[in-house]
């Protein structure tokens, strides 16, 4: 099982690098989209992992993604002249690379750590309450962040280098799905799941429910924040209003659409939502349209909100939640 | 010393309206079990009822301010608001009545978006100027006051004390004293067993949203008065600090929540107001109700006033 996954993983490297070479023939507009498609793959496979998989709810995903976002964003303005002075032996190419890496790597471990840190105590906490600290750790990621004046405060950091193209942002979706789906079928998997299903019970058999809340916690802060710094360096712009409470609530939206605990449907769900509002914009510069009906469709949260009500109502299991893949006994 | 008193005046008119929000929030945690996310929106809803209602009052008194006008406007948005809040339980929670909590919490965070959103089709993303209903204007303190005459109390904090004040009073004698607070009351302590009882829980639970919604929808008239500047996200912030102000005097108790409010306009104006000595940055003041909550969560997670309760397997 294991090494069919790898295999997996290694053949949708090759598949997206060999992929990424035709980038240029996109159109600008929609090479954006699908980057955009991707690192919302990444950022809504990795809340799957703490809402669908452990059963505990976080509403602080942006604040995660906002410490990767800076973290990478200042590592590479600031260092590249040391780095890539260092690293140039390497060649152009590959020096390039390797310090984007570690600068993806970097805001990964900042974002991961600032996760065990809010994780730790907040995740004594249930349901509704910590859906509340998470937003309230959020949000004070937020204020800091537009506090400090060497991250350029509320007026925003630009991010000279714009690393992020078609092979990173896809690379990292597929090695994130396959961590996560690695875990999830490991014994670490069966702790997340006993933890959902019934805590009380998972305590009664001896299992440290704490650990396995704050490690789910951890490793889904982890790629939130290598999403951060692929953002950073795509959008080459960030600002502390673009990692809000409402990100965070666009990143629920496509674990809830998808179904909670369905890699499968959250992927899917991630790639639909980026591309929705795309859509609905188109829509509503329709000539067809009466003008009413164009100003609600522009607002994209609008449909949003009622999307969310509406699968709360008729489906509260999302698209693909409660179809499970038996898995092969060997 | 004047400066304290005046810091304490300040956050006093601020935490009445922290603690008329927060009301909404503990009476809903108390007979339904959930947050209402959407709650800080209808304090919003409230604001722009005012808005909309306040014009065609002024017209009747020939455009003078008065405190009449003010209380009809008051009255106008807190009917407006509490039918808002009876459709809303209606529509959105009462089908999800037996579902999981989490079910109920990401529909009121939909319910929530929708409103604002909605909001800003409807009224417009800009913020927009409040009519001034009452001509606020500070108040000059007569000189027997001593040193005390160096206060800049304005008419409207003085308007936010005495409404709240009322408020209270009303909300305690419907609570305690009449059959439908009797009912919610006990539908907070065992919903099955008030439905053995005779008390149709429908009815009850449809009352707790309506009397929650009006006093939020007060709130939102008052602080309108205060601050004349309102905008369809204005109920974002309120909302989750009338939220915290609930857990901080123990959710689902009604006092509590009305102390807790005023206490965290008391504190937030504080540390606003002292953040040179404290050697903290003025721009922290949306971070002190959050790191207060979380402080409460940690330590005394039942807040000032509420009773632990024992899970059961």
């Amino acid at each position: 099982m294991l090494e069919r996954n790898k295999i997996i993983l290694l053949a949708s490297l090759v598949v997206i690098f060999a992929a990424s070479r035709f980038s240029s023939r996109i159109d600008p507009y929609y090479y954006q989209i699908i980057l955009f498609a991707g690192i919302n793959v990444i950022l809504a496979t990795s809340l799957n992992l703490v809402n669908g998989y452990t059963g505990q709810f976080s509403l602080g995903h942006a604040g995660f993604m906002s410490v990767g976002a800076y973290t990478a964003g200042m590592f590479t303005t600031y260092a590249s002249g040391a780095w890539l002075g260092a690293l140039k032996p390497l060649g152009a190419f590959a020096s390039n690379s390797l310090f984007f890496a570690i600068a993806l790597c970097l805001g990964g471990l900042a974002a991961g750590l600032t996760g065990l840190v809010v994780g730790i105590p907040s995740l004594r906490l249930k349901g509704d309450y910590l859906a509340i600290v998470t937003l309230g750790f959020g949000e004070i990621i937020k204020v800091v962040i537009e506090n400090v004046d060497t991250l350029g405060g509320s007026r925003g950091l630009s991010v000279p280098l714009g690393y992020t193209n078609l092979f990173w942002v896809y690379a990292m979706a597929a090695v994130t799905i396959y961590v996560i789906v690695s875990l999830v079928n490991s014994t670490y998997g069966r702790g997340f799941l006993t933890v959902r299903d019934d805590e009380i019970a998972a305590e009664a058999m001896g299992i440290n429910t704490t650990k396995y809340k704050v490690l789910a916690f951890t490793v889904a802060a982890f790629f939130a924040g290598i999403a951060g710094g692929l953002y950073a360096h795509l959008t080459q712009f960030i600002n502390p209003e673009g990692f809000n409470f409402l990100k965070s609530v666009d990143i629920v939206t496509m674990v809830i659409l998808g179904g909670m605990g369905s890699t499968g449907g959250v992927v899917f769900a991630a790639i639909v939502l980026t591309i929705l509002p795309e859509w609905l914009r188109w829509l509503s510069e329709r000539p067809f349209l009466p003008h009413w009906l164009a100003g609600l469709l522009e607002n994209r949260m609008i449909p949003y909100s009622l999307l969310l009500i509406l699968l709360m109502l008729l489906r509260p299991q999302g698209l693909f939640g409660g179809i499970h893949f038996k898995r092969k006994h060997a | 010393m004047i400066e304290f008193i005046q810091q304490l005046i300040n956050g006093l008119s601020l935490g009445a309206i922290y603690a008329l929000i927060a009301l909404g929030y503990t009476m809903v945690y108390g007979v339904l079990r959930f947050i209402n996310f959407a709650h800080g929106d209808v304090f919003m809803i409230g604001a722009f009822a005012g808005m909309y209602i306040a014009p065609q009052v002024l017209k009747l008194s020939n455009g003078n301010p008065s405190w009449t006008v003010m209380i009809i406007v008051l009255l106008a948005a807190m009917i407006i608001c509490a039918f808002l809040g009876i459709v809303i339980e209606k529509l959105a929670y009462r089908p999800l009545r037996n579902r999981p909590r989490l079910t109920v919490l990401i529909t009121a965070i939909g319910v929530s978006l929708f409103l604002e959103n909605f909001g800003q089709y409807a009224f417009g993303v800009d913020p927009q100027s409040f009519p001034d209903l009452i001509g606020d204007h500070a108040i000059t303190l007569p000189a027997w006051f001593g040193p005390l005459t160096d206060l800049t109390i304005m008419v409207s904090q003085v308007l936010v004390g005495v409404v709240t004040v009322v408020l209270l009073i009303a909300l305690r004698f419907i609570v305690t004293k009449t059959k439908l607070g009797t009912a919610m009351r006990a539908l907070s302590v065992n919903p099955l067993a008030t439905s053995l009882m005779g008390v149709n829980n429908d009815v009850v639970i449809s009352f707790t949203f309506g009397l929650g919604s009006a006093l939020a929808g007060a709130a939102g008239i008052l602080i309108s008065i205060q601050q004349p500047s309102i905008d369809p996200l204005m109920g974002l912030q309120p909302g989750i600090k009338a939220f915290v102000a609930a857990v901080l005097g123990g959710i689902g108790n009604i006092p509590g929540a009305a102390v807790g409010g005023i206490l965290l306009g008391v504190i937030e104006t504080l540390v606003v107001g002292y953040s040179d000595r404290l050697h903290i940055p003025s721009g922290y003041r949306d971070a002190v109700a959050f790191f207060l909550l979380i402080l409460i969560l940690l330590f005394k997670p039942t807040g000032l006033f509420g009773r632990a309760q024992r899970e059961k397997v």
